[in-house]
């Protein structure tokens, strides 16, 4: 694969920009596209880019379209992204599902704005709802909520693998606020990082001929019968839970001895790491929980985290209004520990606001 | 006298055959039509064949060439996104009236307007087949159907829409529209082999609405269904090509 | 260093969101942890604007704040938008060339003073180079850079035009002078006047 970055090198940019920079290093061919604040400026840079490496671009009329062409695509064998937000995230809902049901391994990036409607253009974790669970019927995808420029970087060249990988509809969920920000990262290509490339591959349009070497291709989405899809349904519900362990990603801190968790994603994670750290400065036992992928939902490792401390107390901390709090109940259905929330939808959190409500409730 | 061409075109895919579509519809007419132009312009290994929802799907796995199947509306852009991504691939678009000049017409106006490499046929019998029968874009005023009851009110839901006429008029030069009809057989081979060339030689966007027949939803026997597509929907949606890039020198 | 928190306030078109992109990409030139945020809306021009920035030697958690170090507010509305970050530990800075309702002004703030980059860009210098005065003005309150670094900083933001026109290029390295001594002057008047 080419080498767009050369020497691993610092670089202080947005979000966005750091989106197209890194598709770029991970040998994405095309982008399909269709303008919704706050991810504009994916295209805006990739545009600029694209024509100098070789790869491709459309504005398309619409999110339907951008995923549907993303679709074809890779159907045929493209590395091909799209990004999205807000009511663009709700039209693509129709073409991810078409991407679970006929497993496609679409990268997406989703960019949260305020909501619901058109809500605000600028910052949001109300599309976790959306974005983990929002196809029709039962679909499988896998889900990356980052909170650093550089994980933006890294997690969209690891989607791509873990797409191409496992051939599920791969999401790097961001937001407005990492969209537009600019915060110092690091670029590679990722040969530099040891990472190898998953070699993208035809669903359709395959080598070898018809009739001679190999049977034609048919792909569909639509069962006859009921027992056809059961099938179907199942088989990749049992293969989805089978890779769950090797895809679940977390981190914590503190929980050991805490007396509370702070469980928090995205970039209202930064905020609850610095808020645990100035706790524990002020003799405060709080601990720290983040999920990495929301699906698969690491559900396991929260519990280890809540059995092996003394927590009394969960505080789930979001820019919405209680759709991680909705996952980590499910997730953890039977644990006892009280759960608080701290629910600021469509704002920012800063570790004052997440501090404050800790000493509420302790 | 001529020799008959052969039953059964070479990209048919025989293990699917005798296909699943009704006595006496269109769509069998149809997709032999498109299975002999494939073979003439011999292009079975290379082409992605990609159907829409509706009765159009009963043709995912119809033909011995790659083929996907996509959501009621969106073959458009799957075949768009497929073109775009590998321009060697010859892409062919199969819907319904429903899927093509309804739900999904965002996608055929804007992809004519764009003159994207892609040959698209579109069926039009005049309803929604697969879901029942109800009132399309393209249904003929007066005509009853399950959700116009009392035959179709053209003040309260509209004329007819005549799709090769505005597509037409949004796509640039390098274009090829046409609308054919199922009665014509050599005609419609002819347009659709046309709309195949068209692309494969670079030109544009390539459009071929077919007029077609239904008689499980119209509720005809054979006479009144022929009837009804020579003398009611070719006297509404005029057949021919609207434009054709390749000149007179074709047959 | 330990954290610094700025916001920077202005009517859209003052430039005030190149004068956050210079100032932070000067803190990164000199390997400090540095975020800014814009405040962005609907409009595309209009509107107050604002920048939040952040300077630390060590890892910057969320992006935005609610009280900061420095406001700078570059309009008579830019005031009343931005009177809310400021609490006792805050120095807020305005621009004494516009009119204002004093009702504005923070309750709350370690020191208020006033600069006048508005006059002095009209007077002295160039309307245009208003916002790189308040760059210098930034550093001059808050050091959360070195000169030099700012200079260079500008130079690769502004470098194609300074290649046209030379002028510019000092016109705007008296900008960021004049601006860096503005505000230590206005920081050491309030010492004077306190003492």
């Amino acid at each position: 694969m080419d080498k767009i970055i050369g020497e691993p090198k610092k670089a202080f940019m947005t979000g966005n920009e750091t989106v197209a920079w890194a598709c770029l290093a991970a040998g994405a061919d095309i982008m399909f596209g269709y303008p919704i604040t706050p991810q504009n400026e994916v295209m805006h840079y990739w545009t600029r880019l694209a024509p100098k490496y070789n790869r491709g671009f459309l504005q398309t009329e619409d999110e339907l379209s951008a995923g549907f062409t993303t679709c074809g695509a890779v159907q045929v064998g493209k590395k091909a992204f799209t990004a999205t937000a807000g009511p663009g995230n709700v039209l693509m809902q129709e073409p991810f599902g078409m991407a679970e049901a006929m497993r496609l391994p679409l990268l997406t990036v989703i960019q949260q704005r305020g909501g619901p409607s058109s809500g605000t253009v600028v910052y949001s974790q109300q599309e976790v709802t959306l974005t983990t669970y929002g196809g029709n019927g039962e679909g499988h995808r896998i889900v990356y909520s980052t909170a650093t420029h550089q994980e933006i970087y890294d997690y969209v060249i690891k989607g791509f693998n873990i797409a191409w990988k496992y051939r599920f509809p791969t999401f790097i969920l961001g937001d407005g606020y990492q969209a537009k920000m600019r915060e110092p990262l690091e670029m590679y290509d990722p040969q530099d990082k040891g990472i190898e490339m998953v070699k993208p591959y035809s669903l359709i349009g395959v080598p070898g001929q018809i009739g001679v070497d190999r049977e034609p291709q048919h792909l569909c989405n639509i069962y006859s019968l009921e027992e056809e899809l059961y099938d179907v349904v199942m088989e990749v519900a049992a293969e989805y839970e089978t890779i769950t362990p090797e895809l679940v990603e977390f981190d914590s801190k503190y929980c050991e001895d805490a007396e509370v968790i702070i469980v928090s994603h995205g970039v209202v994670s930064r905020a609850a790491d610095d808020a645990v750290k100035i706790l524990r400065n002020q003799g405060i036992k709080a601990g720290y929980f983040r999920p990495i992928t929301l699906r698969p939902f690491p559900q396991q490792q929260l519990r280890e985290c809540i059995a092996k401390s003394d927590a009394k107390q969960l505080l789930v901390a979001e820019s919405a209004y209680g759709q991680l709090e909705r996952l980590i109940k499910q997730e953890i259905y039977g644990e006892t520990i009280k759960i608080n929330n701290l629910f600021m939808p469509g704002v920012g959190i800063i570790d004052f606001d997440i501090i404050n409500k800790v000493k509420s409730i302790i | 006298m001529a020799m008959l061409a052969p039953a059964t075109p070479k990209s048919w895919y025989l293990p699917t055959k005798p296909h699943k579509f009704c006595p006496g519809c269109g769509h069998g007419i149809t997709l032999k039509a498109l299975g002999e132009a494939i073979d003439e312009l011999g292009i079975q290994q290379n082409t992605i064949f990609g159907c829409d929802i509706g009765c159009s799907l009963l043709a995912w796995n119809f033909f011995a060439c790659d083929s996907t199947q996509t959501h009621h509306g969106r073959t458009t852009p799957v075949m768009v996104g497929i073109k775009r991504a590998r321009p060697e691939l010859i892409t062919i678009g199969y819907m319904g009236d429903g899927g093509g000049y309804s739900i999904g017409s965002q996608h055929l106006l804007n992809s004519a307007v764009r003159n994207e490499k892609v040959t698209l046929i579109l069926v039009n019998n005049t309803n929604y087949g697969m879901t029942g029968g109800q009132m399309a874009p393209t249904t003929l005023p007066g005509q009853i159907t399950e959700t116009s009851p009392y035959g179709r009110d053209a003040e309260a839901t509209g004329y007819p829409t005549r799709g090769p006429e505005f597509i037409a008029e949004l796509t640039p030069e390098g274009a090829y529209v046409a609308r054919a009809t199922v009665s014509k057989y050599k005609q419609l081979r002819r347009f659709i082999r046309n709309a195949i060339r068209n692309q494969m030689e670079g030109n544009g966007f390539s459009f071929v609405e077919v007029l077609s027949t239904c008689p499980t939803n119209w509720r005809t026997n054979a006479q009144q269904t022929w009837s009804f597509l020579e003398d009611k929907m070719e006297g509404y949606f005029p057949v021919g090509e609207l434009k054709n890039p390749l000149g007179k020198g074709d047959k | 260093m330990s954290l610094i928190r700025i916001a920077l306030a202005g009517e859209g078109g003052q430039g005030v969101q190149s004068v956050a992109e210079i100032l932070t990409e000067a803190a990164y030139n000199e390997n400090q942890q540095t975020i800014y945020i814009p405040n962005f809306g609907l409009e595309q021009r209009g509107g107050v604007s604002i920048a939040f920035i952040q300077f630390s030697d060590k890892r910057i958690g969320a992006p935005k704040f609610n009280k900061a170090d420095a406001v700078i507010a570059l309009s008579g509305r830019a005031i009343g938008r931005t009177a809310g970050y400021s609490d006792e530990n805050t120095l807020f800075v305005y621009d004494s060339g516009f009119e204002f309702d004093k009702e504005d002004l923070p309750k709350k703030a370690k020191k208020i003073i006033a600069i006048p980059a508005v006059d002095t860009a009209n007077k002295v210098l160039h309307p245009k180079v208003f916002n790189i005065i308040i760059m210098g003005a930034v550093i001059g309150l808050t050091k959360v850079v070195s000169f030099d670094a700012a200079k260079e900083a500008l130079e690769h933001k502004l470098g194609h035009k300074f290649e046209s026109n030379p002028d510019l290029r000092e016109l705007n390295y008296r900008a960021l002078e004049i601006g860096k001594e503005m505000a230590e002057k206005s920081l050491q008047e309030e010492v004077d006047n306190n003492g």
